[in-house]
Parts: C-alpha cells; structure tokens; sequence
C-alpha cells in the first residue's frame, strides 16, 4: 500500500464537459489545458518580473527568455543531446543490472525459505544507507567514472525491486498455489501461470520505485564522479562559470526525462500487464 | 515480521542470519589480510571498529552526527510545516488543487541534488543550501500523501458527522485528520527517508566542516576508507534508528490505536 501511494498517477481531473457532443468534449479539454497551464503562467511571471527587477544580478536569476535561449543554443549545437544521451545510457545500464539481479534475488528470497533467512539481513543492514552515502566508497574501489557510476546505479535501485518482488511472491494467495498444485501443475508452470503474474504487481511497483530512485541517485553520481558527459555534470560544471542559464536549461531537461519516464515506460508497461490480467484496476 | 511463526523455526531464521554476517565479516576479514588490495582501500573491520570507537570517544563522530542532524530535521519540519496544510487544503479546495498539482507533478521529477549547483550559487555553501535541498526533497511525498488521504476519507463519516452538528472545525480535527492519519503518517515516513537522502548528497556537494555526508567524502580524498566505513555504519545506524523507533511508535501511538491500519506494511 504504502509504495503504491507514492506513485499515484497524477491525472488531473477528468475532463470537464462530458455532454457527448464532440464540441463540449473540445471545450473542455481546452479549459482543462488552460487549468493546466495557469499555474506555470503564474510562476512564470512571478519569476520573469524577480528577474527583469534586478534584485539579484542577471547571472545567478537570468529571465526566461534567457534559459529558453540557453536550452536552443545548447540543444542546436548538439551538447545537451549527448549530456542527455549519456545519462540515460547509465541509467539504462544501472537500471538493467538492477532488475535482473533485484527479481531474482526478491524472487528467490519470496520463494525459499533458507535463501530469505540467508539474504534478509545483509538487505537489512544495506537498505537503510542512502545510495549516495556509498559513492565516494564505490568511487576509491572501482576508480571515477563510468564502471562506478553504473555500478552505484544498479546497486541502489536494486533494493526496492528486491524488496518488492519478495513481498510480492509472499503475497501470492496460498490456494492458487494449491489449487494450481491440486491440478498438476509441476513447479515450472506453477511459477509461470501463478506466482508470476500473481506478484507482478508488486514487481512493478518494486520497479517503478527503482528507477525512481536511479534517476534521483544518478544525476547527484554524475556530479560527484567526474564523468565526463551527462547532465549531472552539466550542470555541476556550469557552476563553476557562473552559467546559471545553463544549468537551468539543465534541470530543464532532467525534468522532461523523469517525466518521460513516468509516462511513457511505466504506464503503459502497466496497461500492458498487470491491469489487462485484471490484477489491477 | 514473524509474529506467527513457531518459536522454532524462528529461532533457525536468526540462527542462519547470524551465520550468513559472520560468514560474511570472515571473507572480508580474509580478504583485507590477504593484501590483495591495499589496506588503505580495504582496511580490517577491526581498524574499522577502532576508528568509529576513537571518532565517538574524542565527539568528532559526535558532533558530525549533531550537524547532519540538525540539518535534516530543519528542512523535514519546513516540509512538513508546508506539506501538510497544503495536502490538506489540496484535498479540501477544488482551486488550490487546481493550482499546485500541474506544478507538483512538474517539479517532482527532478531529483533534489540537480538543485545543488543552483541552491550553492543562490545561497551560497553552508547550511542553507543543505537545507533547502531536504526542504525540496522531503517536501512533495508529504503533499502527496496527505492530499491522497484527505480525498480518501470516507465521504459517509463526513456527511454523518456534518449531520450530527458537526463544526468545520471538528470535522477538521476528529474526521479528516485521524481518517487520513495512515496516509499521512506513510507520508511522513516517506518524506523523512526522501529526507535522510538528500542530506548526505548534499553534504558530499556543497560541504562546509561538518556533517557525515562531508566527512564521508573527505576521507575519499585523503584514502582514510577507515573514516569512510566508520561514517557509514553511524548513517546506517541513525537511518535505522529512526525508521523503526520513532515511526514504529508514531504508528502504533496513532493509527492502530484509532483502527485506521491497512493490512500490508510498506
């Protein structure tokens, strides 16, 4: 339950009008794009008049037009495309080695007895060490850079899919497997008909939150390990020349991923399984 | 966790716990002797031991700890301070909900130490960037949660108690709050784990003298790995205390008192 809370989607409220005719249905959604916009509008002024003001020098609280201006220039002449590129390589790599190790220590750990009592406590005791806590450990055994890097990735988000997949495999209802065993059906087709996508969604909240939590460890890494393209660097290196549009136009696009993320990868991998299994509405 | 089980087989857990740590320590007690990696890369655990007992003896560790504290703390209670009457207004006004959520699920993405640069040109290095960035991390599964909660209350008890005389006020107080009290107390949980990892990244990046994140990546620099593993069993040490203790209690002390609990634990 409490995992799940943190991922409610945010879809606004459903769409006004709903009278059936396809223009009511157009207003509406125009008014719901309008309520959707009018907060940025808002903050975007209040920020626009801050800057044009001049309570602060234009180079640490430059106006919009000038990120916006940063962002064209930086994406036209190709570099924020490849500090994007590169991060989300990493994040592909760390994520990847996260779900295939975390499903199948969390599945083990929900399946066997002896492999849970063996694992719980070296989860336990890792679990509570914020990822980022390690990185200068991670860094001084595997050097700077991009072995580290993906390593740290993978291996912080690999504790909430562990964490999950057990739990989920746990919560398979004991007469599935029963009834599924009373059938004969043998221990293969048991944990592909019934364990399986009896814990998926646990899985996929367990992987949701891993790739949460890889994207926020990834780009505070990338600052720290001195790699030498992404947008954690981008950012963190624009600071030493006072760059503040650049690393706006930064923040920016890590924002755009981590909203792509949300919605492009994980729900409609959600539609996909768990609701069209009818374990989830 | 085992509440139910038979002592037996409870005991056999931990006994297999206890032998996996010990096995465990013993490889990498093997392995740092072994000098196939230089000691200042893989000390012994007891050098380990040595250090956390020394740093706690002379305060260092201890004051370390103080700082980080005090500094995660102030920026829970800002979230908190703000997150929660915002849920709470988010989940009661159609209009504030309008405004904050588009922002909210705009802002949220972006993982709170992209800020650092930013927050450490604005405020400068030290205490406030430190703080402002548990403030950003620590803030939005608190509005979340508690604006979930309070939608979440069972419209039947508000009718009921608005029938039964109920005040806005009372209604607030002993309605919304303990009905939303276990999405709320997730929240807080939640938000303080948010919390708890934000510090000590942005401790490592925009360091003053103090805090464990600080010394932590100090001791990279000067190859103490010793220092570094001693930092990160207290981290450890303060993240469990206060995910078991202090919200383990929060929530016996006021969700399974009213009844309000949910079957399964995050």
């Amino acid at each position: 339950m409490a995992n799940i809370v943190e991922h409610h989607d945010l879809g606004y409220a459903p769409v006004a009008g709903g009278t059936g005719s396809s223009a009511g249905l157009w207003s509406g959604r125009w008014r719901n794009a309008l309520r959707n916009a009018f907060p940025f509008i808002v903050v975007g002024a209040m920020w626009e008049t801050v800057a044009h003001l001049g309570l602060f020098p234009p180079r640490l609280f430059p106006p919009l037009e000038a990120v916006a201006a940063a962002l064209m220039r930086l994406t036209l002449n190709g570099v924020l495309p490849h500090h994007a590129f590169d991060t989300l390589l990493r994040l592909t790599a760390g994520f990847t080695l996260a779900t295939l190790a975390g499903i199948t220590i969390g599945i083990l750990m929900g399946r066997s007895r002896r492999a849970e009592d063996i694992l719980l406590p070296v989860i336990s005791i890792g679990a509570p060490i914020p990822g980022l806590a390690y990185t200068p450990l991670f860094l001084l055994w595997f050097g700077l850079g991009n072995v580290s890097t993906v390593l740290l990735v993978g291996f912080v988000s690999a504790f909430p899919i562990i964490y999950n997949s057990w739990t989920g495999v746990k919560a398979v209802k004991d007469i599935w497997v029963r009834s599924a065993q009373a059938m004969g059906a043998d221990d293969r087709r048991l944990f592909r008909h019934v364990i399986l996508p009896g814990a998926l969604p646990y899985i996929l909240t367990g992987l949701r939150l891993g790739l949460a939590q890889a994207w926020r460890i990834l780009v505070g890494v990338e600052m720290l390990a001195a790699v030498p393209w992404g947008l954690g660097w981008l950012i963190f290196g624009a600071r030493e020349f006072l760059n503040t549009d650049v690393m706006l136009a930064g923040i920016a696009v890590i924002a755009m991923i981590g909203l792509a993320l949300e919605k492009l990868v994980f729900q409609p991998l959600e539609q996909f399984t768990v609701v069209r299994w009818g374990m989830m509405t | 966790m085992s509440a139910e089980r038979p002592s037996l087989r409870n005991y056999q857990s931990l006994r297999r716990g206890a032998i996996t740590l010990l096995v465990l320590a013993t490889a990498y007690e093997a392995v740092a002797r072994s000098g196939c990696f230089a000691p200042a890369l893989m000390p012994t655990l007891g050098t380990v031991g040595q250090t956390l007992i020394d740093s706690i003896l002379d305060g260092t560790m201890i004051v370390h700890a103080g700082v980080t504290l005090y500094r995660v703390l102030s920026g829970f209670a800002l979230a908190v301070a703000i997150g929660l009457p915002l849920g709470v207004m988010m989940g009661r006004f159609r209009a504030v909900e309008n405004f904050v959520l588009p922002l909210t699920s705009a802002l949220m993405p972006i993982p709170s130490l992209a800020w650092v640069p930013v927050f450490i040109l604005w405020f400068g290095l030290g205490d406030t960037v430190t703080i402002l960035i548990v403030f950003y991390a620590a803030l939005f599964p608190m509005l979340l949660n508690t604006w979930t909660g309070v939608r979440a209350v069972n419209p039947i008890w508000l009718r009921a108690a608005g029938a039964m005389g109920a005040s806005e006020r009372a209604l607030f107080w002993k309605v919304i709050i303990p009905g939303s009290s276990p999405f709320i107390i997730t929240g807080l949980r939640q938000s303080f784990l948010r919390a708890w990892i934000a510090v000590i990244g942005a401790e490592m990046l925009a360091a003053s003298n103090w805090g464990l994140g600080w010394v932590i990546f100090d001791a990279k620099e000067f190859l103490n790995t010793d220092v570094m593993l001693a930092s990160l069993v207290v981290i450890g040490f303060i993240g469990f205390i206060t995910e078991r203790l202090v919200f383990g209690s929060i929530e016996r002390a006021t969700i399974y008192r009213w009844g309000m609990a949910r079957a399964a634990k995050s």
